[in-house]
């Protein structure tokens, strides 16, 4: 029995990953994804801000749960949001102003990210502390990981550079780590890169090579998550629901996520 | 005995076949070909061939990959590879020539679903993928005839770029004669700076001549498109006619008109539809021109068109013979 739960809980964690990758899967969260994975740092920092106020909010309004009413629950949701954005934003711009710069107008706008919403929505709005915490974790891991491999061919094909400005995330513990490590130029290892007039592809930091890059990580990530026996569910709640005809939740996860 | 066929629409055929009309359109780019050898040298051919080359590759490596028929036997890859090379300048590196075909036949046509089901001109997004991506290398021209040695420039500007400079608002014709421009001679033969397959006028006209008597392309869009750039220039210019035929003959609003635009799979069906789109690449190529910090709006006039075709033909829909409006219907009863 006991083994089962934890299981259970394990699973929480692990779906945001690949099965229900909130990106790539649940298209959600998709403006600032595309506008911040120009570079890896940048996709790294806005994914671990993400993270920090993804599990918070989860933890405080799965606490909150059975003391907000169900007619204001979203407005009370956007408050608690906001209060630990707020919190994230000051302690980004008094640590790694460098990043504050990058992300620009994206850090605030995580209030209003349709990941964290609808993660407190659906799951943690219904669900005990500890699995609300995990599907936080879970689904803001899933979210790093695909805006810092988003980030990452970006920037090589883009820009022509690896981890470029990385030493700005580094700087938080330290003066110098990694010996100053801040991210490699290829055109400054591999000079015949020039002479071969290999350019960067510009047009891969533009937001018509994030869609084109984000549409072929959408498709793989189908690909990996194909045929894992995901039918798609038919509850009486389903027909009001927006996004029916392209949910592939089992009925038994709908079951506790959509009317528990 | 002949035996009584009962068939579905349509019973009268013209017998025309894809591979046919890509021949012909074949046949009609061999004089701008050309005149970019003549004017550019043999490294013009090389970018042809490279771009062909890489555009059937793509075209039958992706069509294997998803499992559907070979179908490299159209030309119509061929047609692309031709008109993306003449979109390109003549000394670019030729990987990006193989990048563009890659883009313009993989992502464009065959994710779509192929000849026919691609929504825009697939040589002109490659053109604009390319453009994006390397402004330097795109904007840089060689200088025409650079290649045997009879002048010193190696590379140049395009007229279009002198004429961009032009204050509308002053004396145009002495600033004209001030500004470093070709002769108009100079211009309909094509020895200026520019893309390999768009600076020769009179080769382009002659293949557009062609692709009309042999009833290829109607002449309903590259009438209206380039008639609006006329109009609007000499609007402009206070009619100055020297300015609009400088602005007709530079850049690529010809081979546009005649090649790009006319593009059966992203153009609309009806001829007043044509008419429409020709107007609507006109009127936004002038105003790019005239108006943004881009000396030639030609291909993103007719990739923008191209996408507002289905909007097109919605509303030119051509009526049914003998059909009657429902109010008129109303007032006979």
């Amino acid at each position: 029995m006991k083994k089962q739960k934890k299981n259970s809980l394990c699973k929480e964690f692990t779906k945001g990953i690949i099965k229900q990758n909130p990106v790539l899967r649940l298209v959600l969260g998709t403006c600032a994804t595309l506008a911040v994975t120009t570079s890896f740092v940048n996709g790294l920092g806005m994914g671990l801000a993400v993270i920090v106020v993804l599990v918070c909010s989860n933890v405080v309004i799965s606490l909150l749960r059975k003391a907000i009413p169900n007619k204001v629950r979203i407005p009370a949701y956007v408050i608690v949001i906001a209060a630990f954005v707020t919190i994230v934003q000051m302690i980004v711009k008094a640590y790694v102003p460098v990043l504050d710069e990058a992300l620009g107008i994206f850090l605030p706008l995580i209030v209003v990210n349709c990941i964290i919403l609808g993660r407190a929505e659906a799951f943690a709005g219904k669900n005990p502390v500890l699995a609300s915490a995990l599907d936080g974790l879970g689904m803001g891991v899933g979210f790093t990981a695909a805006l810092c491999t988003m980030g990452l061919f970006r920037e090589l094909v883009g820009s022509g550079t690896i981890l470029s400005g990385i030493q700005s995330l580094l700087s938080i513990f330290g003066d110098n780590v990694f010996g100053g490590f801040n991210g490699i130029d290829l055109y400054e290892v591999f000079p015949w890169l020039e002479k071969l007039s290999l350019q960067p592809i510009t047009l891969f930091i533009l937001p018509s090579g994030g869609f084109f890059t984000f549409g072929v990580l959408m498709a793989i990530t189908n690909r990996l998550a194909e045929g894992k026996g995901e039918k798609k569910a038919e509850l009486p709640d389903c027909a009001a629901c927006p996004m029916a005809s392209a949910c592939r939740m089992k009925p038994e996860e709908q079951h506790k996520e959509g009317t528990a | 005995m002949k035996k009584l066929m009962v068939t579905a629409s349509p019973h009268v055929k013209s017998g025309d076949t894809v591979t046919g009309i890509m021949l012909d359109v074949i046949i009609a780019l061999i004089p701008a070909l050309i005149a970019a050898i003549r004017i550019f040298g043999p490294r013009a051919l090389l970018v042809v061939v490279v771009s062909v080359a890489s555009c059937v590759l793509t075209e039958y490596i992706s069509r294997k990959i998803m499992k559907r028929e070979n179908t490299i036997g159209d030309l119509s890859a061929v047609v692309t590879g031709i008109l993306l090379a003449y979109n390109l300048p003549a000394n670019i590196p030729l990987w990006m020539v193989v990048f563009g075909a890659v883009a313009a036949i993989a992502v464009v046509k065959q994710m779509f679903g192929g000849l026919g089901q691609n929504f825009v001109n697939p040589a002109i997004t490659g053109r604009i993928v390319l453009l994006v991506s390397f402004s330097t290398a795109m904007t840089t021209f060689p200088a025409p005839l650079a290649w045997t040695g009879s002048t010193d420039a190696l590379t140049t500007a395009t007229p279009l770029a002198a004429l961009s400079q032009i204050d509308l608002g002053g004396d145009i014709a002495a600033q004209m004669a001030s500004a470093s421009l070709p002769t108009l001679p100079q211009l309909f033969f094509g020895f200026i700076g520019g893309s390999l397959g768009e600076v020769c006028t009179v080769a382009l006209l002659i293949g557009g001549l062609y692709l009309w008597a042999r009833r290829v392309i109607s002449p309903a869009i590259p009438l209206s498109f380039i008639g609006t750039v006329a109009l609007i220039m000499l609007i402009a210019s206070k009619g100055n006619l020297t300015f609009m035929l400088y602005e007709l003959m530079s850049g690529g609003l010809i081979l546009g008109a005649v090649f790009m635009a006319t593009d059966y799979a992203t153009g609309p069906v009806s001829r007043s539809g044509k008419i429409l789109f020709g107007i609507g690449c006109g009127i936004l190529t002038a105003v790019i021109r005239l108006f943004s910090n881009l000396p030639e709006g030609v291909s993103y006039a007719i990739m923008i068109m191209n996408i507002v075709t289905p909007l097109i033909d919605k509303i030119t829909t051509p009526k049914p013979f003998g059909y009657v409006k429902e109010k008129k219907q109303k007032e006979a009863a």
